[in-house]
């Protein structure tokens, strides 16, 4: 029984498809399949898993959200929705756009009364279809899943070839698995042909959109960026989001670090005992000359605390990857934000701040890990790599990775056993050129020159124990001077002009930039027009400052409650509050198009109405 | 923490080793531990192994945590880096410093506030991992800095120097190192010279974690009558405890015992330890007997000393991962960054 939805013109390459399903129902890499099919056909596209912290049996979401214009946020909204999941059936129907479609297993069909009359109802009997060709339980779920692609490739328009292709790739290694899985894909597409009237209007049509752009989830990104930037030790206790950074470093390690002469590796990585030991290995390793990362989330931050005082105390360098989820405590640790900005940039007890970069894509993840060693070896201190389980976890359309052949690591400040034998004189704390970094020896370089006791208590400019004011006065104020020098040192902050001059500005930072770019442009439709400045790094560079004081408002997106950056910048920058006004998104899902563009909308109106009264006054 | 200078000048008669170095070269500045302190005389001992050793004392790094024990390092190899990092977490910091440089000798010193308590998981699973180490632990049973809290090894009855009984069963950290698969297990005592030296010098020598569980009295805190064994002999010693709090003419305990022979010592404070040299006939390097002798040994209020088990097939964390010969903090660019070409593979087949 088909219900027909009032008619309307097809779109092509520009619509959210939403899969919702039962985790460890293996839909997955199904739903995979259907996303990176669409990507072959030269049309971008982003998705987004929602998943619970659980193995099987609870709700999880894929979205594909269809951008030829290249839009890589979450716009909002779903246009087709593929219903595998009884239990989220009511919220799923009615996420559904006016106008859009449901797609659902209907073997037992649903009674009218569960659907809606605005949208067009494609019922399949998947379950019937599955028993009646195989007999094994786990092969009808499976193939279930590939059935399905089959039914949308047909509905949608994407290309068998493609998908075939993508199988064979898929089961390279386990070449009997081809051909059942082309089968299965094609009695979807047959079936969705004969009984559902083929081709919806929606249709995926082959452009030429991507280009060069790679497919990739940030967590894998940072993980080749630590390869690159060549970390050596790396440390982790197992935390939703970020595991699998850690996991695809000893991937990455595995094809580009093992001597080809000996078969011995470059590299080693623990598994700690928990964060406190993972960033207690970090800081012996770096201590000792090697460059080394842990990658956790919020709760590991919290337990690494006390360590990352000494990091910074004792003036040790250590890369730190947090990919946040959703706090405070567990939280919600399958779910999306960026609410460890705060407590990151003061870790620990005593007068602390550290640096901070921030990616906006996995690109950017590349990039900033690779740089966070460089930084950590120039400026002797942690520096927190901010992630997110949007960026961290999802697929994303990125540029590719890049690397100058002629890059070099930059090591920092290290005197050599030559120095020391020429007589240089050393002093571990001592600020020789100014910027407040002072050079370091590594253990066991020289016979009896250069040894230091690093310690977490106050000490002179030679490294000696002292609790007089002076000295921990004199120590206090360099560090503060090193955090200055580390403003020039950090990306900088990105600022595009409105295309009409305006006296307002948006500040936005992290895996809130695609939806943000794409806010910006809904919005200047609307005749809202606002300079941007994308915020990549802490310490502030002067130029947001500099930005928030050249509008009359500014309004600093961000997904946590507490309008974190916000805060950063009224401390830092002593800034008077009234000037920024926080957009915050903090459900747990990634901040989207839609949400962005009201919220700044309807503050826009306010403003615009507090104007008008002024001037009446 | 106090950091006081000593007077430069060396004896000519001084015995050189064979590197041309004197004791003198082997210390650190003067310590400012309690006069009498146990973790004084073990930190003598480590100066006499290295020296004995000829160790360059660049060539080692010294790491630990926090408490009286882990301020030694400040009192000893002078010319070594060392690393007073946080409470309890040495461990995991000498793991992260092995894995970077095989090629040093690390010498972690801890308490038994560090490994017993704060510190336990570190302890255990540094053990269990095989970090390459000499990992001494300065055992009295107390808290010395925060004055006289007891420990997680304090003996159950034991009475602090405040009248209050430890109801709470000790940690035995050599129970444990055996049964975690440490590699070289022995306990000493901290007045017994003879035998820690050698000890210390067996475990620089071992491819693996050198475990030494040091009985270590502390003068100020520990240094009252009081029985492992009799719950009532330790209540009715209480008043002699208050009495020694003097702390006065404090000589440090040097015992010497023949092999095969139980040996009553009496502490600072008059209580009594029964050190135990191992049977002529105990065979090291069975893991099962040796936890039995000690397990037997504690119950009848003993503290079995030597080396306890020793296994040298286990190879240490660097030979576990199979990470290459030269250390990794030496390993360059070329070696380090898999290059443009390779990043364009990458890039290829992610698309």
């Amino acid at each position: 029984m088909l219900q027909v939805a009032p008619p309307r013109q097809t779109r092509v390459n520009d619509f959210v498809v939403k899969f919702a399903n039962v985790n460890g129902s293996g839909s997955a890499s199904a739903n995979r399949l259907f996303a990176r099919a669409i990507l072959r056909m030269g049309v971008p596209v982003a998705t987004r898993n929602i998943f619970p912290s659980n193995i099987q049996g609870l709700p999880t979401w894929y979205e594909v959200r269809v951008s030829e214009a290249g839009h890589i946020g979450r716009r909002g909204g779903v246009d087709l929705m593929v219903a595998m999941n009884p239990q989220t059936w009511r919220q799923d129907v009615a996420a559904i756009d006016a106008g859009g479609y449901l797609f659902y297993d209907a073997t037992r069909p649903m009674p009218a009364a569960q659907l809606r009359d605005d949208i067009t109802v494609l019922p399949m009997p998947l379950t019937a279809i599955c028993n009646q060709r195989y007999a094994d339980t786990r092969l009808r779920q499976l193939f279930k899943n590939i059935i399905y692609v089959g039914a949308l490739a047909e509905l949608l328009g994407i290309e068998s070839g493609v998908v075939e292709q993508l199988i064979s790739e898929q089961f390279k290694s386990k070449a009997k698995l081809v051909e059942p899985n082309i089968e299965a894909f094609a009695m979807g597409r047959e079936h969705a042909r004969k009984e559902l009237g083929g081709p919806i209007d929606l249709e995926v049509r082959r452009a030429d959109a991507v280009g060069e752009r790679i497919f990739v989830d940030g967590n894998n990104a940072a993980a080749v960026g630590c390869v690159f930037g060549g970390a050596t030790v790396a440390a982790w206790y197992p935390i939703t989001p970020s595991t699998s950074l850690a996991e695809a470093f000893s991937r990455q390690c595995q094809r580009h670090r093992v001597d080809p002469a000996t078969g011995k590796n470059r590299y080693a990585v623990v598994q700690a005992e928990d964060e406190i030991a993972s960033i207690g290995i970090v800081v012996g390793a770096a201590w000792n000359g090697a460059r080394a990362f842990t990658a956790t989330a919020g709760p590991g931050i919290s337990l690494m605390q006390e360590m990352i005082g000494l990091a910074y105390f004792a003036e040790i360098p250590a890369v730190i990857f947090d990919v946040q989820r959703g706090g405070p405590s567990t939280g919600m640790p399958t779910r999306t934000q960026q609410a460890d900005m705060l407590y990151c940039a003061y870790a620990s007890h005593g007068d602390t701040k550290h640096v901070m970069l921030i990616p906006e894509d996995p690109h950017e993840c590349f990039a900033f890990a690779a740089l966070a060693f460089d930084l950590a070896d120039r400026l002797q201190t942690p520096i927190f790599v901010m992630m997110d389980l949007d960026i961290g976890m999802n697929e994303w359309l990125t540029k590719p990775f890049t690397w100058e052949s002629d890059r070099r690591y930059d090591r920092g400040k290290v005197l050599s056993a030559e120095a020391l034998e020429a007589g240089v004189e050393f002093g571990r704390y001592l600020d020789v050129d100014g910027d407040g970094i002072a050079y370091r020896t590594m253990p066991g370089t020289y016979a009896n020159k250069g040894a230091f006791f690093t310690r977490g208590t106050s000490h002179t400019r030679y490294a000696r124990y002292s609790e007089q004011g002076a000295d921990y006065v004199d120590n206090m104020a360099r560090l503060a001077r090193k955090f200055e020098t580390a403003k020039g040192l950090v990306p900088a902050p990105i600022a595009t002009a409105a295309a009409e001059p305006t006296r307002y500005g948006v500040i936005y930072y992290g895996s809130t930039a695609p939806a943000m770019n794409e806010a910006l442009q809904a919005l200047a439709e609307d005749g809202i027009h606002l300079d941007t400045l994308r915020v990549r790094a802490f310490p502030f560079a002067a130029a947001v400052e500099d930005f928030v004081l050249a509008h009359d408002r500014t309004f600093v997106v961000e997904q946590n409650r507490d309008a974190q950056l916000r805060t950063l910048i009224i401390n830092e920058c002593e800034i008077d509050p009234a000037r920024i006004i926080p957009i915050l998104h903090y459900d747990g899902t990634p901040i989207t198009e839609r949400f962005i563009s009201a919220a700044i909308a309807a503050q826009w109106q306010a403003l615009v109405a507090s104007a008008h009264n002024e001037a009446a006054e | 923490m106090t950091y006081v200078l000593k007077p430069k000048f060396h004896h000519p008669a001084l015995p050189k080793n064979n590197l041309g170095l004197t004791h003198r070269d082997y210390e650190g500045s003067v310590s400012t531990l309690c006069a009498g302190c146990g973790h004084d005389s073990i930190s003598a001992a480590i100066i006499q192994a290295c020296w004995e050793l000829d160790l360059p004392p660049h060539r080692v790094a010294k790491m630990s945590g926090i408490g009286c024990s882990s301020k030694t390092p400040t009192y000893f190899l002078g010319q070594s880096h060392g690393f007073n990092s946080v409470h309890g977490r040495m461990p995991a910091v000498a793991t992260g410093a092995s894995l970077a440089n095989r090629d040093l000798v690390y010498l972690g010193v801890s308490g038994d506030g560090d490994s017993a308590s704060i510190g336990l998981s570190h302890f255990a699973h540094c053990l269990r991992r095989g970090v390459k180490m000499v990992y001494i632990l300065e055992n009295n049973g107390v808290y010395g800095l925060t004055k006289g809290q007891f420990s997680a090894t304090a003996d159950i009855g034991s009475v602090s120097k405040q009248g209050v009984r430890n109801n709470d069963e000790p940690i035995d950290l050599i129970s444990m190192a055996i049964l975690l698969g440490a590699t070289y297990v022995a306990r000493s005592f901290s007045g017994d010279k003879r035998q820690l030296v050698p000890l210390i010098k067996g475990a620089i020598h071992h491819r693996g974690i050198g475990f030494i569980d040091v009985i270590s009295p502390c003068v100020a805190f520990n240094n009252h009558p009081g029985s492992t064994k009799s719950f009532d002999y330790v209540r009715a010693h209480n008043d002699a405890v208050n009495a020694l709090d003097l702390m006065i003419d404090r000589d440090e305990i040097v015992i010497d015992h023949e092999p095969g022979t139980v040996v009553e010592v009496t502490q600072h404070d008059g209580s009594v330890l029964r050190l135990r040299k191992i049977e002529e006939d105990y065979d090291a390097t069975d893991r099962l007997a040796a936890l039995g002798y000690v397990q037997h040994g504690h119950a009848a209020g003993e503290v079995v000393t030597g080396l306890l088990y020793v296994n040298h097939e286990m190879g240490d964390l660097n030979d576990r991962m199979n990470t290459v010969e030269v250390p990794l903090n030496s390993l360059g660019d070329a070696e380090l960054c898999p290059g443009s070409a390779a990043l364009d593979t990458i890039n290829a087949a992610l698309r």
